[in-house]
């Protein structure tokens, strides 16, 4: 019965801030103005402006969790050898811009990249080429890789201190050089963690409309972006709820992903 | 004011600042209601004994109006005001029309305000109890009549007009002769040194007032053209962006940018205080441009219709109106308050331009469902391409 009772404030927080407002979505994205059915929202992405916002957007995200995975595999390896004292230390140095508002940090970026920006005077003082990396594809991929870095890192972190030193000198007994370690012994201890990762990279990556506009100058219409103009400015959230739909099927592909790979729920670092 | 800046840190400052003065109460008398409540009473007359107690709900744009204003009218009326913030039209509309929360008096801009009118959204306004309205200069209330056709819903509150900054050592610098017509922006000189609107009326009117045609077109035509242009123009594009238009020029990040005129002010103390090497000069484009109208409107559900009222004949008092312009700093159309202010003001031209400049302008109208739709489809496909 407690246990019961103890329940309640979740159950009310995930009816009313998640099944609510997903119905909600659900209602929107197949009804029409006049509240009739229709599929006309969830199809509209096949309209060439959709479907090139929506290839871009992941081509983009694609692009940035390659690269937070080649930056956080190395980095959680690191952390994993070092002693105790050291590595929360830089763990703890890695969490700490998380504590500053996220769109600050975006807006901080466009500082730093701008035509009379921080990089570019101090590259000019020295005498260097200056960057114009602002209002690009690659800023966004920057300003993606920056954010959500720390998302990748920490579930590979996890998995790997979990790995046991023995396992890995066993691997080093019987003959195994660095690069075999890594591939047979490493590599496959750590799937759980690798994916947790890349989920938790691709699918913010995937649905973020914040980075493109600030960082890609609203030059660059990313899935939601358009999502985001049709409920603030175009008023249609009949069209913007379809295409979330749509955005939904994604993030539940990478979802069932997760479940195959993480079972036992190892790699979810937080 | 469109487009203004109205972020949350603004937002919750205000609503912090709301929260204070209804905690302050009576205690912090300012002293410029004391001065004024002699012509207030006489103003308001008996009305202000009836409505003391009631509760007034104010829906207005981000960072648009003095605050102490608010305290000046709860002072003088013993109305309590709940001021809530928007940051866009499209945005305001919805929450008027689900009527969850019942607004008593709300400033949208024209386009919305004929929007609201034709969706009966609004309700007349009784004149009899807003003796200031004969403070707005007839030009304006003419002016209004492009959406509220007999001027029976609205009290125009700010105007401006939308048009070029550009930043004079910049051109200088890229060999470019400073611009005066929309045209000059699909200069191939200027590539990677223009900001645009990033709004889809904004930009589309640009387009159309530089083929010659009226921002209000709902020729498919004429829009087909429109959106080529922009696609054609986006190369030279820097970015589209809406408030940070400002900061940006001001920063020397572009040469050229579309910027709405009530800035100027804000910009040129902001250059000149910062002790910049270039000027940022405002040109209305000669093709003509949008002129825009934020007017005070009673929401048909309205509980307090007379409050509202109180509030609005409160606002058009010309030295009120002119402690808001000090604040806002967007061109006031109230006559009395135009009369109050220091002649370097009244002869800035950024601000209040001449009349004759704005000869090609119009007013944005509402267009329909339908002609948005189109209008949002074509900008997409700017975007996108």
């Amino acid at each position: 019965m407690s246990k019961k009772i103890l329940s309640w404030p979740y159950v009310l927080w995930m009816t009313g801030f998640i099944l609510i407002p997903l119905a909600l979505i659900v209602y929107y994205g197949l009804t029409d103005k006049s509240g009739a059915f229709t599929l006309a929202n969830v199809i509209a992405i096949t309209t060439a402006e959709h479907s090139k916002a929506l290839w871009l957007s992941l081509a983009l995200s694609f692009g940035s969790t390659v690269i937070c995975l080649l930056l956080a595999y190395p980095l959680a390896m690191i952390l994993r050898n070092r002693g105790v004292g050291q590595n929360s230390f830089i763990v703890f140095i890695f969490i700490l811009p998380m504590w500053m508002n996220f769109l600050l940090r975006t807006l901080a970026w466009q500082t730093l990249l701008e035509k009379n920006g921080v990089i570019n005077a101090i590259l000019s003082m020295l005498h260097l080429p200056t960057q114009s990396l602002i209002n690009t594809s690659g800023a966004i991929i920057l300003g993606m890789v920056y954010n959500f870095l720390p998302f990748m890192v920490l579930p590979i972190y996890n998995v790997l201190c979990k790995i046991d030193d023995d396992t890995i000198n066993a691997a080093r007994d019987l003959g195994a050089n660095f690069w075999q370690t890594l591939l047979w012994v490493w590599i496959p201890l750590s799937v759980p963690g690798v994916i947790s990762g890349i989920t938790m990279v691709f699918v913010p990556a995937l649905t973020t409309f914040v980075i493109s506009s600030l960082l890609g100058g609203s030059k660059i219409l990313l899935i939601g972006n358009v999502i985001e103009q049709e409920f603030t400015k175009g008023s249609n959230w009949h069209l913007g709820s379809g295409l979330s739909l749509v955005l939904m099927v994604f993030i539940l592909i990478s979802m069932a992903i997760v479940a195959k790979y993480d079972k036992n729920g190892e790699g979810s670092g937080f | 004011m469109k487009n203004h800046v109205g972020i949350a840190v603004s937002l919750a400052a205000v609503s912090l600042a709301a929260l204070l003065t209804a905690c302050g109460g009576s205690e912090s008398a300012p002293s410029a209601s004391e001065s004024q409540s002699s012509s207030a009473a006489a103003d308001s007359g008996s009305e202000s004994g009836d409505l003391a107690g009631t509760t007034l709900y104010v829906y207005n744009w981000g960072e648009y109006i003095d605050e102490d204003v608010i305290d000046q009218f709860e002072e003088e009326t013993g109305i309590e005001v709940v001021y809530d913030l928007f940051e866009t039209n499209e945005e305001m509309y919805p929450v008027i029309e689900a009527g969850g929360v019942t607004y008593d008096v709300v400033c949208p801009s024209d386009y919305m305000i004929q929007k609201m009118i034709e969706n009966d959204m609004l309700q007349a306004i009784d004149f009899d109890n807003v003796p200031n309205f004969d403070q707005i200069d007839p030009a304006y209330i003419e002016m209004s009549q492009a959406f509220d056709p007999e001027n029976l819903y609205s009290v125009p509150y700010c105007w401006g007009t939308v048009g070029i900054l550009y930043n004079t050592s910049l051109i200088e610098e890229l060999g470019v002769d400073p611009p005066t017509s929309w045209a000059d922006l699909w200069d191939e000189r200027l590539a990677d040194e223009i900001l645009m609107q990033d709004s889809v009326r904004d930009a589309f009117m640009v387009a159309l007032k530089k083929d010659g045609y009226s921002m209000n077109s709902t020729d498919e035509a004429e829009l087909q053209q429109a959106k080529q242009d922009l696609i054609d123009q986006k190369p030279l594009v820097q970015a589209y962006v809406i408030d940070q238009v400002r900061d940006k020029m001001i920063g020397g990040e572009a040469a050229v940018g579309v910027i709405y005129s009530g800035e100027m002010l804000y910009i040129q103390e902001e250059v000149e205080s910062l002790g910049l090497d270039y000027e940022l000069e405002y040109v209305i484009p000669e093709e003509g441009t949008n002129l825009w109208i934020d007017s005070w409107v009673i929401p048909a559900n309205a509980q307090n219709k007379a409050g509202a009222e109180a509030w609005i004949n409160f606002l058009c008092r010309p030295e009120i109106a002119k402690q808001n312009f000090e604040y806002i700093t967007y061109p006031t159309p109230n006559k009395g308050a135009f009369d109050l202010l220091d002649e370097e003001t009244q002869n800035n031209k950024s601000v209040f331009p001449d009349i004759d400049s704005l000869a090609n302008s119009e007013v944005y109208e509402y267009l329909g469902e339908d002609v948005d739709t189109i209008y949002n489809d074509l900008w997409k496909e700017v975007k996108s391409n």
